[in-house]
C-alpha cells in the first residue's frame, strides 16, 4: 500500500528490516548495517527527547564518519533538527554560528570533545558513544513521529554570508523528500547502488548519498579526504569498494583527469557520475568521457536555499572543446523562471536571473527574517495570491535547444573547490585585523586562486596567519598583496574591477 | 632547490619548508596545493610528475619533492 510520506525517517523505518545485515554507511575501515543505523539513531533520539530537547536545533560537531550521519538521524528521531558543523572550522566562526543558533545541545565524538571546550559554550555537550548506549523507547519515538508534520525543519546548514556572518539555511522534511524522490529518479538509484561520498557532511550536498541510501537500501562509502590528494589511491579505493555512483564537485574529478590517472588505472565499476558546484572544463570532461564511454554523466545545479540540487542535464550528445555543458532543466516538481532586469521572463538567448519555484524552496535563514525577505520574494509574475520564489543571484540563459545554461554570478559570490564563498566574508574577516586599513578580494578564474589585496602596516605573514585563524581553509587567500593605496571608484568604493584587471594582465606577462 | 622553496612559500608563507618533514601527515598541504605544485613544478623545472609518483612519500617535505624532481630529470 502506498501511503503519503511526511517524514524522512520513514525511509529508514521501511527499509531496515528488508536489509538488516546489509552495509548502509561505511568508511575505509568501519561498516554500519541498516539494523545498526536504525537502533543507534533511535537510541540517540530517545536520549535527546528525554533530556528535554524537542523541536530545537542540535549541533552535530563530529569528524567526517558514518556515525555523524547516524547522529543526524538520531536528532530527527527526537523531533529536533540537526546542525552539522565542520570540525575543522576556526573557533571564531563557530562562535558566530552559535550566536545565531543558541543551541542547547551539541553532539561530539572523541576527536572533537576537547575542541568544544576551547570556545564560549556552556550548555549540554554529549558524546556520541554515550548516546548510542540508550535503549530506544518505542512508545516515545512513535509519539514524536505521529506529532511531526512535513513542514517541520530537518536541518540547518550554514553558508558563507557577505557581511561576515554565516547564514543558516533551514530545510524541512517536505523539501528533502521532494528532492530525494526526483534526484533518485534521474540518477537511477536502486538497491545495488554503491555511493562513494566526497562532499562534506556539513553541507546539503551530502543529502545525495544519505537519503537515497535509506530509501533504496543502497550502500554509501565515505571516502577518506586524504585520497583526493593521491589519485591512484583514490581509484584503487573506488575499485576495492566496488563504487558505482559518485556525486562529486568538479575539482575532485578534474584532479583525476588532469593528472593522467586514466593512463594507469580506470574505475572498474563506476557507471553514474554526477557533478556540480562549478563548470566542468570541457577538456577535462572529454578525458572522463573517453575513459568511461558507457557511463552516464549528469551535470547538477542548485543552491542550498532550494534544498540540494534544482536542475540536471544528462549528457546525451557529443560536445567539442568550445562547448559548455548545460545545467539543463529543473527536477520534477521544481520550476525555473529566468527574470531579466525588468523582472520579466527572459527571451530565448537573453540572460536572466535564475529564480526557483516549488516545494524544494527551503524555509529561509535561521533567526534572520531580513536577509530571508531579500531573496525569498513574491513571484513578480504573480499578483493574484502569495507565492514565493527564491532569487539565486545566478545568471543563466536558454540555448537554442531550450536547455538552461549557467552564465555567472551577479555579485561577489564564487565557487571554489566546491565551496560557496562570499568574497565579502573574507574581506570582513581580514578587515577586522589590527593594522589593516582596507581589504579587497578578487578571484582569479583562470588559475582558481583567491587573491587578497590590502593596505595597512601588517606584514604579509601576519595577514596569512590571521586568515588561518579566522577563516575555514577553503577561504584562505592563495595570493596576498600589500598595496600602498587602494584604488577607488568614483563612488568611493573599492575598485574591484580595476584590481582584477591589473592582476590578470600582469600575470600574463612573462 | 631555491626555486622550489619559493613555490612552496608562495603557497604557505607561514611554514618553514626547510625543516618541516611532515607536510602531508600534518595536513599542511591539501589537494588544491598538490595540484598547484604539480603545475608550477612542471613550469619551473620542465618535468612532468607522472601520476604514480603522486604519493604521500614524495610530498612530505621540500627535500623529498626536490629529490623526486632530480630523479625525474635524470631519467630523461
Amino acid at each position: 500500500m502506498m501511503t503519503r510520506q511526511t517524514n524522512i525517517l520513514e525511509y529508514l523505518e521501511n527499509i531496515w528490516n528488508l536489509y538488516p545485515d546489509k552495509v548502509c554507511y561505511a568508511n575505509e575501515s568501519e561498516e554500519f548495517t541498516f539494523r545498526q543505523v536504525y537502533i543507534s539513531a533511535r537510541a540517540i533520539g530517545t536520549f535527546l527527547y528525554k533530556q528535554g530537547h524537542y523541536k530545537k536545533p542540535v549541533v552535530v560537531f563530529m569528524k567526517k564518519h558514518p556515525k555523524t550521519i547516524i547522529a543526524f538521524l538520531g536528532v530527527v528521531y527526537a523531533g529536533d533538527y540537526y546542525v552539522p558543523i565542520d570540525e575543522e572550522m576556526p573557533v571564531h566562526r563557530i562562535e558566530l554560528i552559535f550566536k545565531n543558533l543558541l543551541p542547547e545541545a551539541v553532539i561530539c565524538d572523541e576527536s572533537t570533545k576537547d575542541k568544544i571546550k576551547t570556545f564560549n559554550y556552556d550548555k549540554n555537550v554529549y558524546l556520541y558513544d554515550d548516546l548510542v548506549k540508550t535503549s530506544p523507547d518505542d512508545e516515545v519515538l512513535k509519539k514524536i513521529l505521529d506529532r511531526a508534520i512535513d513542514t517541520d525543519p530537518i536541518y540547518v546548514v550554514f553558508t558563507s554570508g557577505s557581511t561576515g556572518v554565516p547564514k543558516g539555511v533551514v530545510a524541512c522534511h517536505r523539501s528533502v523528500i521532494d528532492y530525494i524522490e526526483s534526484f533518485s529518479e534521474v540518477l537511477g538509484i536502486n538497491s545495488s547502488t554503491v555511493f562513494g561520498n566526497q562532499t562534506p557532511l556539513y553541507v546539503d550536498a551530502s543529502l545525495k548519498e544519505i537519503y537515497p541510501t535509506l530509501k533504496f537500501g543502497a550502500t554509501a562509502y565515505i571516502i577518506p579526504k586524504e585520497l583526493f590528494m593521491f589519485p591512484l589511491k583514490l581509484i584503487e579505493f573506488l575499485n576495492e569498494k566496488k563504487i558505482n555512483t559518485i556525486c562529486w564537485v568538479v575539482p575532485a574529478l578534474t584532479m583525476i583527469s588532469g593528472l593522467g590517472v586514466f593512463d594507469k588505472v580506470k574505475p572498474e565499476y563506476l557507471h553514474t557520475i554526477a557533478f556540480g558546484s562549478e563548470v566542468f572544463p570541457m577538456k577535462q570532461f572529454l578525458i572522463w568521457r573517453k575513459a568511461l564511454p558507457y557511463a552516464r554523466f549528469i551535470n547538477l545545479y542548485g543552491p542550498t536555499e532550494a534544498t540540494g540540487m534544482s536542475c540536471y542535464y544528462i549528457v546525451d550528445r557529443e560536445f567539442s572543446e568550445n562547448d559548455v555543458i548545460p545545467i539543463g532543466r529543473p527536477f520534477r516538481n521544481t520550476d525555473i523562471i529566468l527574470l531579466n532586469e525588468k523582472n520579466q521572463p527572459a527571451k530565448e538567448g537573453e540572460p536572466g536571473e535564475i529564480c526557483i519555484r516549488g516545494t524544494s524552496l527551503t524555509l529561509g535563514y535561521y533567526r534572520d527574517f531580513d536577509r530571508t525577505a531579500e531573496v525569498f520574494v513574491q513571484n513578480p509574475l504573480n499578483n493574484l495570491y502569495p507565492e514565493l520564489i527564491y532569487r539565486t543571484g545566478d545568471l543563466g540563459k536558454y540555448n537554442e535547444r531550450g536547455e538552461l545554461i549557467f552564465l555567472s554570478r551577479k555579485d561577489y559570490q564564487i565557487k571554489h573547490m566546491g565551496h560557496r564563498i562570499e568574497l565579502g566574508e573574507i574581506e570582513a574577516a581580514i578587515g577586522r585585523m589590527n593594522g589593516i586599513i582596507n581589504a579587497c578580494c578578487i578571484f582569479d578564474d583562470e588559475k582558481k586562486k583567491i587573491v587578497l589585496f590590502y593596505t595597512g602596516n601588517s606584514p604579509k605573514t601576519d595577514v596569512i596567519n590571521y586568515a588561518k585563524e579566522k577563516l575555514p581553509r577553503y577561504m584562505i587567500p592563495h595570493v596576498i598583496e600589500k598595496l600602498e593605496v587602494m584604488p577607488l571608484t568614483t563612488n568611493g568604493k573599492i575598485n574591484r574591477l580595476l584590481l582584477k584587471e591589473k592582476y590578470m594582465n600582469r600575470k600574463e606577462e612573462p | 632547490m631555491e626555486a622550489l622553496l619559493r613555490i612552496l612559500e608562495d603557497l604557505h608563507p607561514e611554514v618553514d619548508f626547510e625543516t618541516n618533514k611532515s607536510l602531508i601527515d600534518d595536513k599542511i598541504l591539501d589537494s588544491f596545493d598538490i595540484i598547484t605544485l604539480i603545475a608550477e613544478i612542471s613550469e619551473e623545472y620542465d618535468v612532468k610528475i607522472p601520476v604514480d609518483e603522486i604519493v604521500p612519500e614524495n610530498f612530505n617535505s621540500a627535500e623529498a619533492l626536490y629529490n623526486l624532481i632530480q630523479r625525474l630529470k635524470d631519467e630523461e
